[in-house]
Parts: structure tokens; sequence; C-alpha cells
């Protein structure tokens, strides 16, 4: 290739790369190395930050009382990750196996929620749980129903909202749409012939999906689990609103540090904290991947 | 004494140029250049909660003055104290609460009020003219008032909830109970309880409000992010730690709730103007301070916001269902007991968060 040609192709790599990368650059890596050199200060005053170095706030995030409660949010979003795959693993292979027409609907259907404010869809959650909800109103329509035929019980109204099992109801609601996409993704570059032989060679459907079906999608399960986890383990607008006085996450925590205690520093050690074990989990994702390439 | 104290070491910190090592994030030089009318003499920038100035108020002071008002809103002082303390954006006139104007007074963020230029101060109750908070008024003129007390669902109570005891130290309204998420209420209410002074408490008062709200945890159904109204309303809890003016808005949809300060006293919290430093029209500022503590004026605002006001030729102009309300204005014993919260710098709020949440992973 000539000069000319090469130095063409370089002005339009430099013309598409270069928004992008500016955009990159400027909104998210320098703001991030700002917070993470937060992480190293310490409060000088009641408006300023001090970046002295100092290992202190790091010491103060890894106290038991800050490494339970970031044990209990990865619990939390490892059993919203477990619940979404179990749910949308069915839902991406129906999915996949629609037609065309029914296929862009679904996947619409899917996509739709995004459409509305997270803010909005978790009030909208709270009217459907609370005591005098929708839920808790229907049962006891029903209840009552019944009540007209045999002598029951009045009604008690099911205890739905300000639990744990409220913050997990309302992430896999959230999630949901995190796993069944890239699980679509994967399953839909699926050949199909191969499960074709797999059932013509007297294997079960079950034995079909096990050994055929997840070993070739496990790239996109895979990036399903990691891309509903990490913002699962941040969530801190579901815990605080449908959660009890035992839901509090870690986000919570790194959230009141930036607000009301107006410890930035410590707030930001928590972040970093938090983002380095993501990076470790793309890093082990990374890892399974290529040893299954191999 | 303490806002001159904090605020030499803050200026011999600026006079050594930051002394320390390594960055610092602040614009001094932001702040500093505030001056008089300045380019567009006729706008005022003004930085307020959602819902609180009457409805025509605004559009009032442009025909009264000519001075155009835009109105940024803010959710809580959090968020207007994080926007202001990296240097002022131009506002001019900003309303935080009493715990907000000692922080940012002792921050150097406040311009003092020039009082020649607010005539209409005579209208504000005398005992809002010295609080403990700003002694003189110096930077900040009263806006509105509120006090933490308890609302309640009366035909779901055994008897008038008139004791912190009610939220803090008993089961009997098992999972029915709401408790405000906010540390320093929580705690300092809970000291309230225990028969301490909201001001000046220990390491070793917090540690005991802690352990008590740690054994009333089981009882609570949760801790709410300022909706307590709502929660009440439709039925999720039947008692709840609360603002007055808030209950009051939900009594008028629902004739079984009530509320009550509760014998030990309750917290009160006032919602004031000030100039914050860096303000690029501090002429229009004062002019605009001066027009919203108009009795007119503020009977207007109390209208529509239906907050308790502390301007006393306002309230006189207000029918008797708004002054001899009860609730927007509570009287008795709780009331007499109540106090003021104080901003006592940053390691007791770091105090309070540590023991909030300790208590909520316990």
């Amino acid at each position: 290739m000539s000069d000319e040609g090469w130095r063409q192709e370089r002005g339009t790599l430099a013309a598409t790369l270069g928004p992008p990368l500016f955009w990159l650059v400027v909104f998210f890596l320098v703001p991030l190395a700002v917070v993470w050199a937060y992480s190293f200060g310490q409060n000088a005053g009641l408006t300023d930050i001090r970046i002295s170095g100092t290992f202190a706030n790091y010491a103060r995030a890894l106290e038991p009382l800050y490494l339970g409660i970031l044990a209990k949010s990865i619990g939390m979003a490892g059993l919203t990750t477990l619940i979404c795959l179990i749910v949308g693993f069915p839902v991406a292979l129906a999915i996949t196996f629609a037609d065309d027409r029914a296929k862009t609907w679904l996947l619409l259907l899917v996509m739709l929620p995004f459409w509305t404010n997270l803010l909005i869809r978790t009030y909208a959650l709270i009217a459907v749980l609370r005591t005098e909800g929708y839920v808790n109103w229907t049962l006891e329509f029903l209840w009552n129903r019944l009540g007209s035929i045999w002598s029951l019980e009045p009604f008690v109204p099911l205890d739905l909202l300000h639990n744990n099992a409220a913050v997990l109801f309302g992430l896999v609601y959230v999630h949901l749409p995190f796993m069944i996409l890239p699980l679509y993704a994967a399953l839909d570059r699926l050949d199909r012939s191969l499960i074709e032989a797999s059932l013509d060679l007297g294997a079960g459907h079950f034995r079909t999906m096990m050994q055929i079906v997840v070993p070739i999608a496990l790239p996109g399960i895979l990036s399903g689990i990691l891309i509903t986890f990490i913002p699962a383990l941040g969530a801190y607008l579901t815990p605080d609103l449908l959660g009890g006085p035992d839901s509090q996450m870690i986000a919570n925590v790194i959230e009141r540090q930036f607000k009301r205690a107006n410890d930035w520093p410590f707030g930001a050690a928590l972040s970093f904290l938090l983002l380095y074990l993501t990076f470790i989990l793309i890093a082990l994702q990374a890892m399974l991947q290529r040893r299954q390439a191999q | 004494m303490q806002f001159e104290k904090s605020r030499n070491r803050r200026s011999v910190l600026a006079g050594l140029g930051v002394a320390a090592i390594g960055l610092s994030f602040t614009t001094a030089g932001c702040s500093e250049k505030s001056g008089d009318g300045g380019g567009d003499a006729n706008k005022l920038n003004f930085y307020n909660w959602d819902t609180y100035i009457g409805e025509t108020t605004l559009a009032d002071f442009a025909k009264a003055s000519g001075v155009q008002v835009n109105m940024s809103l803010f959710a809580t002082n959090d968020e207007m104290f994080a926007k202001l303390k990296a240097g002022n954006p131009g506002f001019d006139v900003v309303v935080p609460s009493n715990e907000f104007v000692e922080r940012m007074a002792k921050a150097d963020m406040l311009l003092p009020l020039d009082h020649s230029k607010i005539p209409n101060m005579k209208n504000i109750a005398p005992e809002f003219l010295n609080p403990d908070y700003d002694p003189g008024r110096k930077y900040s003129m009263p806006y509105t008032w509120l006090v933490i007390g308890i609302g309640y669902r009366k035909s779901k109570v055994a008897a008038t909830p008139d004791s912190w005891k009610w939220v803090y130290d008993s089961d009997l309204y098992k999972g029915r109970i709401a408790m405000m998420s906010e540390a320093a209420d929580l705690i300092r209410l809970g000291a309230r309880y225990l028969g301490k002074s909201l001001v000046g408490l220990q390491q070793a008062d917090i540690d005991q409000v802690r352990d008590m709200l740690i054994r009333q945890k089981p009882n609570v159904k949760t801790f709410h992010e300022d909706n307590g109204q709502d929660l009440l309303l439709s039925g999720d809890v039947d008692i709840v730690m609360e603002y007055n003016g808030d209950i009051a808005q939900v009594m008028q949809e629902d004739p079984d709730l009530d509320f009550v300060i509760p014998k030990e006293g309750g917290l009160i919290n006032s919602d004031t103007l000030v100039i914050p430093k860096g303000a690029p029209r501090v002429e229009n500022a004062h002019k605009f301070i001066n027009f919203l503590l108009d009795a007119e004026v503020g009977k207007h605002i109390s209208e529509t916001i239906l907050y308790p006001t502390p301007n006393a030729a306002a309230k006189a102009l207000m029918p008797a269902s708004y002054r001899d309300n009860p609730v927007v204005f509570p009287s008795g014993p709780g009331m007499d007991a109540s106090e003021y919260g104080r901003f006592e710098g940053p390691e007791t709020q770091a105090a309070f968060e540590e023991a909030i949440t300790k208590m909520r992973a316990a």
C-alpha cells in the first residue's frame, strides 16, 4: 500500500477513534483519577481535601464492619445474578426459537423498561408491594370471596415490602434485561443443527441443553453474569426504597460518605475497593474464556 | 467565638497557600469576585427547595423591582452544599437549613447581610432574631421553621404517643414504626429520649443510643428517606418520626392522622435565606430577601407551602385555620422542650454516621 493510502487511513482512524477517546478521557478517566486521588487524602477543614498519600481510608474500609457489609452486598448481588440466570435463560432460549416477527416484539418487551427511569419503576414496585398495595388488595379480594363460602379468619396483609426479600425482588426485576440480552446474543448464534444432531442421536432435551447448548453459550452466560452482578453490587436506590432496617448495602454506605457524612476520601476508598473487585472479576472472566478457547 | 476561631484557621491555611503537600481542589479565586450590580443588573439566581415559594412570588418581584429571578432547585442540604463547596457557580440567594448556615459560615462560604438593606426584618417574630446557630442574624434571615415529632394513625394507637419511647424503646407497635434514616437526627433525638441535650453529645452517648437502636431494630419496619408521611398515609406504618409540616399536608387527606411532639422535646429546624460568597448580584439579593420578608408576600408564600412561618406580620394576615393549627404551630410541653440542632463539626457528624452504619449492619 502506498504511503498516501496509509496516511489517509490513519486520518480516518483518528477521526473515528478521536471523539470517543476524547470523551472517555475527559469525562471518565480524568474524573475517575481525581476520585482515586481523593481515596489517598483526608479532609482539611469543611471544603478542602488534602491528598496526603495516606492509606488510612483503605485501612478503615477493611475494618470488619465494612467488610461485613461488603460480604452481605456480594451475597445479595450473587443471589440476584443466580435468579436472573435461572429465569433469564429459558426466556432467552424462547426468544431465540421464536419466529422473526415475534422475536422483534419480544426483544422490545425486554428492553421496554429501560425507557422508564429507575426511580419511577422502583416507586411503581412500592405501589405493588405495600401493605395496601395491588398484591395485597387482590389477595384480600379473593380471600373475602372465599370467606363468603367458607368461614375464614379475617385477612392479614402479607409483609411484602421493607425487607430483604423485597430488595432481592427489586434487584432481579431491574437487572433481568442485563442477563437476557447477552444470553440471547450468544444463543442466537448457536448452530441449530448441533441440537438436532444431539436429539437424533438419542440425548434427551435436558442432556442436550447441558452438554451442547450451555457449553457453546458459555461466553454469553459469563458476560451476562458479569454485567448483572456488577451493577447489582453497586445498587443503592433499591435497598434504600424497598429495604427494611437490615437492608443496608455497600453502595448506601458510599452514598452517605459523599453526602451526609461529607467524608469524600473514605467514600472514594470504598468505591475503589468495589472497583478493584470488579477488575478482578473481569480478569477472571477473561481467563476463563481464554481457557475455554484453548 | 467559634466562627472566628475556625475562620482564622482557614485563613491561615489559605495564607500559606494551603500549606500541605499535594493538591487542593478548591477554586478560591472564584469565590472572591463578589461585586455589586455586575453585568446584568436586573437578574437574580435563586437556589431553593422544590415547591417552596408562592405561586406568583417571583413574578410579583419582577413587577415590583424589575429584577427577573431565575430559580434552580435542590432536594437536600447536602446537594446544595456539595454544589457550592467547590466555589459558587453564580447563585445570589440560597435557602439552607440552620445547621448548614452554621456549617457554611464556618467554611467561610457566606456573605454577612447588610441589615440596613432589609427593613422588613422588623416583621420577624422576636424569638427568631437571635438564634444560637447565627447570633444576631449576621448571615441568615429565617424563611420557615419546622420541628420533628411523631405522626400517627389515631385509630391504631393505644393512646397519644407523646413520648419518644414508643418509637425508640418499646415493642408495643412492633412492625408498624418508621424512623428517619438521617444519622444525626436519629442519634440526637434518641439522646433526647435518654434525657440528654441535642447539643454536645459525647462518643459514650452516641454509643448508648446506637445500642438502644440495635435493640429496637427488630420492631422497626423501615428507616425512611423523609417520606414518612406517605408511609403513614398508605397504612404501611402507624407511627412515624417526621416533620410537622409533612404530617400537616397528609392530615388534609386523612382525618385519622395526627401529630404530637413527644414530651422529651423535638428537634427544630429552620430554613433560611442567605447570600453565598461569590454572589454576582449582592444588591439584588438584599432586595429579594427584603421582598420575601414582606407581610403580604410572606402570607402568599405561606398559603402555598403551608409551612410554619417565622414572619409575625405575615402570620397575622393568615386565616385562623392556619394560625391556630396545632400541627403547623405546635405548643405545649413538647414544643417547650424542643431545641435547635447545631452543626458540631465534621468529627461529630462522622461519629453519627459510623454509629448508624454499625447499627444498620448489626
